[in-house]
């Protein structure tokens, strides 16, 4: 079937286009097929990041583009790397990847121990965990606001059923301390799941025998969970951080439709600075030089885990 | 060919292999990552991006180098 289909597509062929492709070698016609991937990347990822390191150099704003361009050199990084409201801005990120990941992993790695116990009806639960990752953040972030109302919101509500503090006290999203906890809830329960998702992939890597010889040396499930289950799923447990810390760093949408980085500054993190530096003041050379910073933070993040992740995996 | 043989045949310096090479640029990007984002000195955070690029340039070279 599949050949006679393979037959008609070739008969179907012109025959100069046939004779093009007929002279081309297996390495040419690998190019050929990679070529659109390619010129695609450099389009949209290479062009742009070049394009933003050259701006970073200027006094380039994008509401005037007829204006003449300054070449400032470093000054654009200078002013970043001593200003004062940035600095708080990467404390409040820093704050926010330490947190989220740390509930993200102690959570989700719990939930892929108990999910892989495989007890009745475990394929469900699986399915029903797995839900809010599937979400767009836009449909969570107002989803969550108007939970975290506090004169109709079901978050508002269950905390005053147990703490027995009126709803109205509970304003999660006006409030100075509150407020970088709300964004931190909201994105460990969406985020949580990717993190089980993948340790769930390095507890079942895990081959049965193992344990049966754990049994055998009668080594109890404490001993077992830490001298089997915990190294073995680790370089899963390091690459869901990785993917979660590199994505954390650029947290942006879940702030924004939640706080919109307020009440004050309390909840600005790097990206929505960077946004309103971009797209408020139209600073635009200052916001490119701000977004190199962070694109160098995240990407020497990266060399160490892989570098980690190379290690542990030799071990 | 035993690794210790083959580690007498190359020609490249004993202390520019690899992985002591990574190391520091390892714990370059890490000091510069913790200056970028500490809380207590703004100079420290001042020179946390020329120590997290050069961590991260030194990096990307010496992860050419042999072992």
């Amino acid at each position: 079937m599949l050949n006679r289909t393979a037959e008609n597509v070739a008969r179907a062929t012109p025959e100069p286009l046939a004779r093009k492709v007929r002279g081309i070698s297996d390495k040419g016609l690998a190019w050929l097929f990679i070529s659109p991937t390619i010129l695609l990347l450099l389009a949209i990822n290479i062009f742009p990041l070049f394009w933003a390191i050259y701006l970073s150099f200027t006094n380039y704003r994008a509401n005037r583009p007829n204006e003449v361009v300054k070449n400032l050199g470093f000054a654009n990084y200078q002013r970043i790397l001593g200003d004062k409201d940035i600095w708080i801005a990467m404390q409040t990120t820093a704050h926010f990847v330490f947190w989220t990941i740390l509930l993200q992993t102690l959570i989700g790695f719990t939930l892929a121990w108990l999910i892989d116990r495989k007890f009745r009806g475990h394929a469900f639960w699986t399915t029903l965990i797995l839900v809010p990752m599937m979400l767009s953040p836009a449909v969570v972030g107002n989803f969550w606001r108007f939970l975290y109302e506090p004169q109709i919101g079901l978050f508002a509500y269950a905390i005053s059923f147990v703490t027995r503090i009126p709803p109205t006290d509970i304003q999660m999203l006006s409030n100075v301390s509150l407020a970088p906890w709300s964004i931190i809830i909201v994105d460990t329960w969406m985020w949580t799941p990717y993190v089980m998702l993948i340790c769930l992939a390095g507890l079942r890597s895990i081959p049965e025998y193992i344990y049966e010889a754990a049994e055998v040396d009668r080594a109890s499930n404490w001993r077992q969970f830490w001298s089997i289950t915990l190294p073995m799923a680790l370089p899963f447990i390091m690459l869901a951080v990785l993917f979660r810390g590199i994505e954390n760093f650029k947290m942006f949408d879940m702030v924004n439709l939640l706080t919109g980085g307020g009440p004050g500054s309390t909840t600005e993190v790097a990206s929505i600075t960077l946004k309103r530096q971009a797209f408020e003041s139209w600073r635009t050379g200052y916001s490119s030089a701000f977004a190199i910073i962070l694109f160098v933070a995240v990407f020497g993040l990266a060399n160490i885990y892989v570098k980690a992740l190379n290690k542990v995996k030799q071990r | 060919m035993t690794r210790a043989a083959i580690s007498r045949k190359s020609s490249w310096p004993r202390w520019a292999r690899r992985g002591s090479m990574e190391n520091i640029a390892t714990a370059l990007i890490a000091i510069g990552f913790l200056m970028l984002f500490q809380p207590f000195a703004l100079s420290l955070y001042t020179y946390s991006f020329i120590t997290m690029l050069a961590g991260t340039v030194m990096f990307i070279i010496v992860s050419k180098f042999p072992e």
